[in-house]
């Protein structure tokens, strides 16, 4: 019993950082332009897809692991420059549709680069599972959680202790008067697409080894994460982290007792039921609006 | 009396019959045919969206959820327990517009992206259930459909008829079914932006405070009007099911629903006329690049960014903005 529920909780707090680390990639985006971006899920894939390419290619794992994360870190940048920025007077509407335009760009190239076949990631320490209380828990599980824990760490400190950080919140809860007081804004939604990006490229390589990886694996995993973005409460960089464990774990429990047919119905009726009752997310922010 | 007539709003609908009834010259087989009837289905299905996306500001990212349980609940009423089409196609609507007001009715109340999220869930929640329930709807593998018929008279692809003393092929029948179709879809749709109802809904797009300062039930329009964009999405759904012959969740999938949206920005969101436009070249784009064999994925998203970034507007209303221009140049020139 225990040694199941357990083995349920393992799995899902694991798929669970890795969502919260996508959803937080959302957040960036969301708070600094109001764009969600649909191209999110493609840093995770060319995260992994880039690390397994060059480890085969006999580069070592870590120097691999470095380029993967710059690969998807001059994407985001690439992105927001050639893709966004240009499109400066349309609608946010007209904004998502490039994002999804860019996906669809990236995900072909990866098409034709890398094939359509899954790749296997080797685990980043033993292949040894470890045992606790009956339950299986890989060690790439621990990989996955200190790396999340350690991203972020990262990204509080950098919003609270940094000049550039404090920029890109002061532009997130006011453009104009961020503008005012001489904050480059779109300096700010570079470095929020170039964020963003390095966030997705590492839960991408972490999560690799566990869920495989292909050309069209960031369709499934962007979209799990917007999920948790949304059941945070859009926006909310706490909301983000406790929206990705709990659909994780939800996730995990619901394919354990009910039914894995539907675990991911479960995870899409968390929206509507956190839409029903508690309309801004868990920790959405309260929103008056001005006229 | 003329100019009078080109100025109304039934211009747009004698221009876009008439399109309808050169089409067919350029036409020389069933596969050309086919096209272009799903073509007229689908738009017909984005013209209803785009009441929702283009008049009350709020995006659905599910639509294919309810475009594929209308043509589910046909295909299971008509192929499973024997039911005549237009029943099936009534009560499929009915039920498609009960689930979106239930959806939309508490989410309308609160603004921002809450829709865009609740439909994308509701869209997932439908396809999930079609792909699992295999004896109802036969999972992953689809199911037939027979064929559209009414009182004992059936429209099939693969039939043939006289009309007005003419022999024609099934699908043929099939493109002025849809084509009549699609011409009452945007009827509906532009009588329904000319109404009170649709001044309540441009004023809830142009400021939602001072809308309802004034006294407009935003929340109620905005309801309303996604729930009539669904049951467009059930009875074409439904409409789709039968002119196919044969389903696959794939109809009621995220991607289809992405497209569904990506036809209304493509074309010109609010822009009835753009949007047809938007669900031609959408649907058309990936018979042209079929040639680049592996390269059509990269090509298609290629198109689909530069479009959305050099034509932010949507590729009618931009294509209008430079031609009237043009006449105006030219007219000042020779004044």
């Amino acid at each position: 019993m225990l040694a199941e529920f357990l083995q349920y909780l393992f799995t899902g707090i694991t798929i669970g950082a890795t969502y919260a680390l996508i959803a937080l990639g959302f957040t960036l985006i969301y708070n600094a332009s109001h764009v969600i971006n649909f191209a999110q899920g493609e840093f995770l894939m060319i995260g992994g897809m880039a690390t397994v390419s060059l480890t085969a290619m006999g580069v070592p794992m870590i120097i691999a692991i470095v380029l993967a994360i710059i690969l998807a870190g001059v994407l985001g940048i690439a992105l927001q420059r050639f893709a966004i920025a240009p499109a400066k007077q349309a609608d946010v509407v007209t904004l998502i549709i490039i994002t999804i335009g860019a996906s669809i760009f990236i995900r072909g190239i990866a098409q034709v680069v890398w094939g359509k076949e899954y790749h296997v990631m080797q685990n980043f320490s033993s292949d040894e599972p470890i045992w606790v209380f009956g339950a299986v828990l890989n060690s790439q599980s621990l990989w996955v959680l200190g790396v999340g824990a350690v991203v972020v760490v990262a990204l509080v400190l950098f919003f609270t202790k940094t000049l550039t950080g404090k920029a890109i919140l002061a532009t997130s809860m006011n453009k104009e008067a961020a503008r005012l007081v001489g904050v480059r804004t779109q300096m700010v939604l570079m470095l929020a697409f170039l964020v963003s990006a390095l966030l997705g490229s590492v839960a991408g390589i972490v999560v690799a080894p566990i869920t495989f990886t292909s050309y069209d694996i960031g369709i499934i995993l962007g979209l799990k994460g917007f999920v948790a973005a949304a059941i945070g409460g859009l926006g909310s960089g706490v909301g983000a982290v406790v929206g990705g464990l709990a659909l994780g774990i939800v996730e995990a429990m619901a394919a354990g007792y009910i039914s894995s047919d539907y675990k991911d119905a479960v995870a899409f009726s968390m929206i509507l039921l956190v839409l029903f009752f508690m309309p801004r997310g868990l920790f959405g922010p309260k929103v008056v609006e001005r006229v | 009396m003329l100019n009078r007539f080109m100025q109304s709003r039934l211009r747009g609908l004698v221009v876009l019959a008439l399109i309808l009834v050169i089409i067919p010259a350029f036409l020389s087989n069933s596969f050309q045919y086919g096209m272009v009837t799903q073509i007229a289905i689908l738009a017909a299905t984005v013209v209803g969206l785009n009441l929702l996306v283009g008049f009350a500001g709020q995006i659905s990212l599910g639509h294919a959820g309810f475009f594929g349980l209308g043509a589910y609940f046909t295909g299971i009423a008509t192929g499973t327990y024997g039911w005549p089409s237009v029943p099936a196609l009534l009560v499929g609507a009915i039920m498609v517009g009960i689930i979106a007001w239930v959806v939309g009715r508490p989410i309308l109340r609160l603004k921002g992206h809450y829709l865009s999220m609740a439909t994308l869930a509701v869209g997932f929640i439908i396809a999930i259930i079609l792909n699992n329930e295999r004896a109802l709807t036969g999972g992953p593998d689809g199911m037939p459909v027979p064929a559209f018929e009414v009182f004992g008279w059936e429209l099939s692809s693969f039939g043939r008829y006289s009309l007005l003393g003419l022999e024609i092929e099934g699908f043929e029948a099939w493109y002025i079914f849809a084509s009549v179709i699609l011409l009452v879809a945007v009827w509906f749709a532009l009588n329904l932006i000319e109404s009170p109802i649709g001044r309540a809904l441009r004023s809830v797009h142009g400021s939602e405070v001072a809308a309802s300062v004034v006294g407009v039930n935003t929340a109620k329009y905005k309801s309303l009007v996604f729930v009539i964009s669904a049951i467009y999405a059930s009875l074409m759904g439904s409409l789709y099911a039968h002119f196919l012959g044969f389903i696959t969740p794939a109809v009621a999938s995220f991607e289809f629903s992405i497209l569904f949206i990506t036809m209304v920005v493509l074309g010109g969101m609010g822009s009835t006329f753009g949007v047809i436009l938007g669900a031609a070249v959408l649907t058309l784009l990936p018979q042209v690049l079929a040639d680049f064999q592996e390269l059509e994925t990269v090509m298609f998203g290629l198109i689909l960014m530069l479009t959305m970034i050099f034509m932010p507007k949507g590729l009618l209303p931009t294509l209008t903005a430079i031609v009237s221009k043009r006449m105006r140049k030219k007219a000042g020139g020779e004044a």
